[in-house]
């Protein structure tokens, strides 16, 4: 009956008994998300942003290369004409219409690299759910910082990121906080920024 | 009080406190567990989760019920009923407390244990009947599952009785309490009482012997084509079933009511309720840690393993009892 198999095999449940019962009492690594937020990378890949200029001029100059560098054809611009009655950007064009299928966005950040003015940048906002699919085309109403909005630094400012010499943009109007890389409208929620006893 | 008021009212105090129990022992397992796989487990309703079983009750409630096209509409209605019927009508014989201190039980049977394994034999009935009857490959599979399974380890189950039976010298279960009053069976039984647990685990189709669900084979077994408060009544059987496998566990080895070290100033229930609260804790505990066992595993490990145990078990304890009287 090969008893001493099952005595070996009784020895092992009682090591695994022991091992779960010993995890009952660990502190949970789980974030209580709603509540409590976790402090992501500074760098993190969220909703994009359109920026103004501190004056109020939005940085867009309806160029596409951001469409063009787009490797999901998620952004859709349509440039016009500044005239001096409606002028919109300082350069001579500006995005008419500037379109980001949300769905469709990868979130890698070429659009952010491909922009010659660091019009379109990627913030860390990322709670975008809803119930239709037409909310997730974001068009310049919500992509656009309002003229009013909050100062921000770049990504490639923001701690831990690269500096960049790109001429004033530290004077950029964003909705990003400067000191910690979050979302600066965002001020609901705790922030959890210590990463003591947190799995992985 | 004329007698069929009093049982009526017991019945309805027990419906309401076992329902209860069931809903709790729920959240506890989903707690447990959760702790044991380093997560907080449900607690979003209410505070630390307490109106969990209330969200889940209204949910299965406003289920749609539905029905295979191919299933056999009568037995497939009733299977979710007769579950729960056998899984109640236990708790008509099981005491809460002596007798002799009164009301604690609804009936006392003198046969209790032969009425208790008629009783939770009848229970598979609910999940093979459910499970041929939704007319569906995977229920099917399940209720076979659960038919071979149960032949399998009642016999070892009814063995592991007979060895406490026979150092009570009674078939009643208030009889056989009493007769732990200076040492709890688990002691001189211990090999029925290991047998006993084991069995228990199996006859109520719990992990790691759930082959009758088996989720990773069987979708989920004998109630896959189930939804709504038909599936909920099977949920309910189960858990119903552990809480009546537990006390029977009490009751038969761990004194029942008697408290342990002559601590008598803590009143009966409370040490009955305390070993019952023990077993289902293990039953989690022994959830979240095993995985499920291999079914000609399981079938050999009831027939070449716990059979013979039990049985010679039996023997040694008949000769040691017959010996010494």
């Amino acid at each position: 009956m090969a008893m001493h198999k099952h005595l070996y095999n009784v020895g092992a449940i009682l090591k695994g008994l022991s091992i779960t019962l010993g995890m009952m009492f660990k502190r949970k690594p789980t974030i209580p998300y709603p509540s409590i937020r976790k402090q992501h990378a500074p760098r993190f890949h969220g909703l994009h942003e359109l920026r103004r200029y501190d004056d109020g001029k939005e940085r867009c100059i309806g160029c596409e290369l951001c469409s063009i560098a787009c490797p999901a054809n998620a952004i859709t611009v349509i440039g016009a004409e500044n005239t001096p009655e409606d002028r919109h950007s300082p350069g001579e064009r500006y995005a008419a219409r500037y379109e980001i299928d949300e769905l469709r966005c990868i979130f890698c950040g070429m659009c952010e690299e491909a922009c010659p003015t660091d019009a379109i940048v990627l913030t860390p906002r990322f709670e975008m759910s809803d119930y239709r699919r037409g909310a997730f085309i974001y068009g310049k109403d919500r992509l656009l910082v309002p003229p009013e909005g909050g100062v921000g630094s770049p990504p490639d400012e923001r701690p831990g990121g690269i500096p960049a010499d790109l001429g004033g943009v530290a004077q950029t109007k964003s909705t990003t906080d400067v000191a910690s890389g979050y979302d600066a409208t965002f001020n609901g929620a705790k922030l959890k920024t210590e990463r003591k006893g947190l799995a992985g | 009080m004329p007698i069929w008021l009093v049982v009526l009212v017991k019945s309805g105090i027990l419906l309401f406190v076992v329902i209860t129990t069931f809903a709790y022992a729920m959240l506890a397992e989903r707690k447990v567990m959760g702790w044991m796989q380093l997560r907080p487990g449900p607690n979003r309703v209410g505070p630390w989760g307490l109106l969990q079983p209330a969200a889940d009750a209204a949910k299965l409630m406003l289920k749609e019920d539905l029905m295979p096209r191919t299933a056999d509409p009568l037995i497939y209605r009733l299977a979710p009923f007769l579950s729960l019927l056998t899984a109640f009508s236990v708790y008509a014989i099981i005491p809460f407390g002596a007798s002799s201190a009164g009301t604690w039980a609804i009936g006392n049977v003198n046969a209790g244990v032969l009425f208790l394994l008629a009783i939770t034999s009848l229970g598979v009935y609910g999940i093979s009947l459910g499970g041929w009857a939704s007319g569906s490959k995977y229920p099917l599979l399940g209720s076979v599952r659960a038919t071979a399974q149960m032949i399998s380890y009642e016999l070892a189950m009814g063995l592991s009785f007979i060895g406490v039976l026979i150092l009570a010298g009674t078939t009643s279960l208030d009889g056989i309490v009493n007769a732990q009053q200076r040492l709890w069976f688990f002691i001189p039984q211990f090999v029925a009482f290991v047998v006993y647990v084991i069995t228990a685990v199996a006859e109520t189709n719990r992990s790691p012997f759930d082959l009758v669900e088996a989720e990773t084979e069987l979708v989920a077994g004998f109630h896959t084509e189930y939804s709504g408060l038909r599936f909920g009544l099977f949920f309910i059987a189960e858990y119903v079933n552990m809480l009546t496998v537990s006390c029977i566990a009490s009751l038969l080895f761990l004194g029942g009511w008697n408290a342990p070290f002559g601590w008598t100033w803590v009143p009966g229930i409370v040490w009955f309720l305390l070993k019952v609260g023990f077993f289902m804790f293990f039953y989690i505990w022994l959830r979240s840690t095993l995985p499920r066992f291999r079914y000609d595993r399981l079938m050999a490990f009831g027939w070449k393993v716990l059979l013979p145990i039990a049985t010679l078990n039996l023997l040694v304890t008949a000769v040691v009892v017959a010996v010494w009287s």
